[in-house]
């Protein structure tokens, strides 16, 4: 439903190499040039020019900054609880735990849910990542990991297969088998490589391509054949906690959180960091689009939930009330983008009225940090992942 | 200590602990004398413990002061109890708010958890040590275990420990009774919450430790600032919308597609979760005859949603093929295929696309600008992942702007309106809800899903071929 400006010549002859390279768009003295990432580097490392400083660079930093703040401010005519007014409100909501899904041996730290609308994919600290039918609560298969906190799994869009990833710093897919005694840790392919903990990965729109954020500040993008790094993204000044691809018809966005307190919207193809924002107060644990890609929320260490506007550039709203101190841990939203799903680290989930900025309803239930919180690919249900060793299906 | 940086977040000053503050602001005013929780003095054996208080008062005053319901209230008072600055007199391994008689305590600040210290494996072999020397045999079999481990990995200071052990004994054994107490209490309850019992958790295991310490403060050299203003230089000249606009198509989108969201309108027949009749997913199944109401909706909404859906994909080719205009979508697939493939197939996979469509006299040629067709053959000389992003926007806009709303109000989809079904709600009895409960359906697994659709994908490759343009318009000539 979005009319992003589809950035078209990303891909061509760098302007300062003349290497055919992706290109990322930027400007140089308020002239739009095209530049590759490398070039882009060595422009920011060269050295100090004549009558330049880091006094005056950092001065010029600074009034950048608050003209981009101005331009912000030019267009905020509005804010969303006003635009709000005209939709009515949500009626009273009963949402129960309809499957508990226990076998794990330790904190479950992520999961990910399959396209077929019932099966999950979880991992946990102890190094286990099963894959469930969580319709009939059915095991269906297990690998252990040769690390502990697995704290990525990400189902394949064909069904076929998981990726996961954890403290051996490492992402790796493994291919399901209809055979249920086959050891699927031979089939094993090791894709992504960082030089710290793999916090988060995702399977692009095929079975082919990964996209990964580390603790070591970086995300990249790999090819899952051959494990070559396609693209990565240099940005965040801390760990990388969470990603998600964008949903929207053209697919070359996504979005990272991290300890930095920023969320980054990244191209995929040059490896541009495009927009940013960075209001939240402590950590961004978790980060997700709204579903029609224009915008995404967040979940943080400050008991917070916010949601950013990508057209208009700015934060539209917070999600938070006095009572609710813990940091939220993990963010999702409902099919229509009117309710955000958060779990948070004082055992429960809360749910937000997107629109109007109220809290819905609260659920009870894990005797742990909820760590993760996914809605169904068909938006019939959620589930939700606790350090308490299990998952509960919500609906 | 003093705090290096006043920023919650930091290796070895608990990270994300951020809430303890706010947790301790609340526990100072609950232990105001006048507006606080109201304490009594209990009689313990022999002696009277005071400032003791119940859990349905801290419930009491939690709901009022904070404005909360009484789950909530529970909630956030068990809480109170898992971080220590509420302990339980009785049960006291079991670190849970209770919301009625049972006796709790205020925690002293001594004993709060904080940022600043780790609760040390020294202290706690002085304090085990300590329970030891006062009588033996008082430590439970966990506790037993792990003084056992720390006399072995401590031995070498264990001399020390004892030490400690004795002069904390002797200090204690010169206090009052009542104190005495009161401070073992206290005590117990610091290393209940700090090294909890088997089979238990500890709110103060917080995961992982960061990697970058975010309380280092980044090196502000000149390439930093350079990074900063290249980036806010591009982020300045970016367009921007209204808010108005934005947050207006965002209202936009709940609104229209809020009939479809299982949280906000039960879904038709039922929500597979709630009754365990699983006959929504069948009716939906990316491959059904006829799709329902609903789905057939949805395809209206946007050209994302109709291409999004397989089944809607396919009705939409089988308009295009009335159109005799299949190459568009076809092309735009291609170009999809070569973006999210594998690395290694891709020069051959970029040259089928040019032969197939962009070749002059290709047997499927799509129509496109000279300009980036021009630009689409220059690159493709190199072929890279990106190389039909040029062209793949252009063929995409047309179909979105043109294409799609012709095949809106082509007959196609008014008789795919017609055809669909509008399943009618279910209505279990309870009885009937158990008997779902107990059959439960098993699904296909979506290896073989995905093995049949590549074969069918392969066959209708097949069958296809390319199509011959002399002929089809030599078809066309001929029905005039």
């Amino acid at each position: 439903m979005c009319d992003q400006t589809f950035l078209a010549i990303t891909f061509g002859p760098c302007d300062n190499c003349s290497q055919n390279k992706p290109l990322m768009n930027i400007y140089l003295k308020n002239e739009p040039i095209n530049y590759c990432s490398l070039c882009v580097e060595l422009m920011a490392c060269q050295g100090l020019a004549k009558g330049e400083t880091t006094n005056t660079l950092k001065a010029e930093s600074e009034s950048l900054k608050a003209k981009l703040e101005e331009e912000r401010a030019k267009l905020h005519d509005v804010e969303l609880h006003q635009v709000a007014e005209k939709i009515e409100a949500l009626g009273q909501f009963v949402m129960k735990t309809r499957r508990t899904l226990k076998g794990h041996g330790n904190k479950v730290l992520c999961m990910d849910w399959c396209r077929d609308k019932r099966r999950i994919v979880s991992s946990s600290q102890d190094g286990k990542v099963i894959v469930w039918d969580a319709y009939t609560t059915n095991k269906e298969h297990a690998v252990t990991m040769p690390c502990t906190w697995v704290m990525a799994c990400a189902y394949a869009p064909s069904g076929c297969a998981v990726a996961c990833g954890g403290l051996d710093n490492k992402c790796s897919v493994y291919p399901l088998s209809l055979d249920k005694n086959e050891n699927l840790a031979a089939k094993k392919k090791s894709v992504a490589m960082h030089t710290n903990y793999l916090s988060s990965c995702s399977f692009t729109n095929s079975d082919m391509q990964i996209l990964t954020s580390s603790g070591d500040g970086t995300c990249a993008l790999w090819d899952v054949e051959s494990g070559q790094l396609l693209q990565s993204f240099h940005g965040h000044s801390a760990d990388v906690l969470s990603l998600h691809l964008a949903p929207s018809e053209t697919g070359n966005t996504f979005v990272s959180g991290g300890c930095d307190k920023k969320a980054n919207v990244w191209d995929m193809r040059s490896g541009q960091n495009v927009q940013s924002f960075e209001t939240h107060e402590s950590d961004i644990n978790s980060v997700k689009y709204y579903p029609s890609g224009d915008a995404f929320a967040t979940g943080s260490d400050d008991a917070t939930c916010r949601l950013y506007d990508l057209r208009a550039d700015r934060e539209v709203a917070i999600y938070s009330r006095d009572s609710i101190i813990f940091g939220a841990s993990s963010v999702d939203f409902s099919l229509s983008g009117r309710l955000l799903f958060a779990g948070y680290n004082d055992y429960s989930i809360n749910v937000w009225d997107v629109l109007k900025g109220t809290r819905v309803a609260i659920l009870f239930g894990h005797e742990n940090r909820v760590s993760t919180v996914r809605v169904s690919p068909d938006g019939t249900a959620f589930c939700s992942g606790s350090w308490d060793n299990t998952l509960r299906i919500w609906a | 200590m003093t705090i290096r940086s006043d920023r919650d977040h930091g290796q070895r000053y608990r990270p994300r602990m951020s809430c303890l503050k706010k947790l301790e602001a609340t526990v100072v005013q609950m232990q105001d004398p006048s507006t606080g929780v109201k304490g009594t003095d209990q009689k313990l054996n022999v002696t009277v413990i005071p400032h003791v208080i119940t859990g349905q008062d801290i419930v009491a005053w939690i709901t009022k002061n904070m404005n909360v319901d009484n789950d909530e209230a529970q909630a956030f008072g068990t809480m109170l109890v898992a971080y220590g600055y509420i302990y339980p007199l009785q049960d006291h391994k079991k670190l849970v708010l209770r919301p009625d008689g049972s006796l709790y305590r205020f925690q002293t600040p001594y004993f709060w958890p904080v940022q600043k210290w780790n609760a040390e494996d020294t202290d706690y072999a002085i304090y085990l040590a300590k329970r030891n020397i006062r009588k033996k045999g008082v430590l439970d079999a966990y506790e037993q275990e792990e003084y056992n481990r720390l006399h072995k990995w401590m031995n070498h200071k264990w001399d020390f420990i004892v030490m400690q052990a004795k002069e904390q004994y002797h200090a204690g054994k010169a206090r009052q009774k009542a104190d005495r107490v009161v401070f073992d209490c206290q005590e117990r309850a610091y290393w209940i919450v700090h090294r909890p019992p088997a089979q238990t958790h500890s709110a103060m295991d917080y995961g992982l430790d960061r990697h970058i310490d975010p309380n280092a403060e980044e090196k502000k050299t000149y390439d930093y600032y350079r990074r900063i203003i290249i980036y806010t230089q591009q982020a300045v000249m970016r367009s921007r919308v209204k808010s108005s606009v934005s947050l207006g198509a965002l209202a936009k989108y709940i609104t229209t597609f809020k009939n479809h969201d299982p949280f906000l309108v039960p879904c038709l027949p039922s929500n597979p979760w709630q009754t365990d009749d699983d006959s929504y997913w069948e009716l939906n199944a990316p491959d059904v005859e006829i799709p329902t109401k609903m789905r057939v909706e949805r395809w209206s909404f946007s050209f994302y949603e109709l291409l999004n859906d397989p089944r809607g994909r396919a009705d939409f080719k089988i308009f295009l093929k009335k159109e005799f205009s299949g190459e568009n979508l076809a092309f735009w697939e291609a170009a999809e295929e070569l973006k999210w493939g594998t690395a290694a197939s891709m020069s051959e996979k970029a040259e089928q696309i040019f032969k197939t469509f962009l070749a002059p006299g290709a047997p499927r040629w799509i129509n496109i600008d000279g300009r980036t067709m021009g630009l689409t053959v220059k690159g493709l000389e190199h072929p890279h992942r990106y190389v039909l992003d040029a062209a793949q926007t252009h063929i995409f806009m047309l179909m979105k702007k043109d294409t799609f709303y012709r095949y809106l109000k082509s007959p196609v989809y008014k008789e795919m309106q017609k055809k669909a079904i509008s399943p009618a709600p279910h209505n279990f009895t309870e009885a009937q809800l158990q008997e779902n409960m107990r059959n439960r359906r098993p699904s296909i697994d979506p290896i073989i899903t995905w093995q049949k659709e590549q074969e069918e994908k392969a066959k209708a490759a097949a069958a296809a071929g390319p199509i011959d343009i002399k002929k089809l318009m030599a078809s066309k000539l001929d029905r005039k």
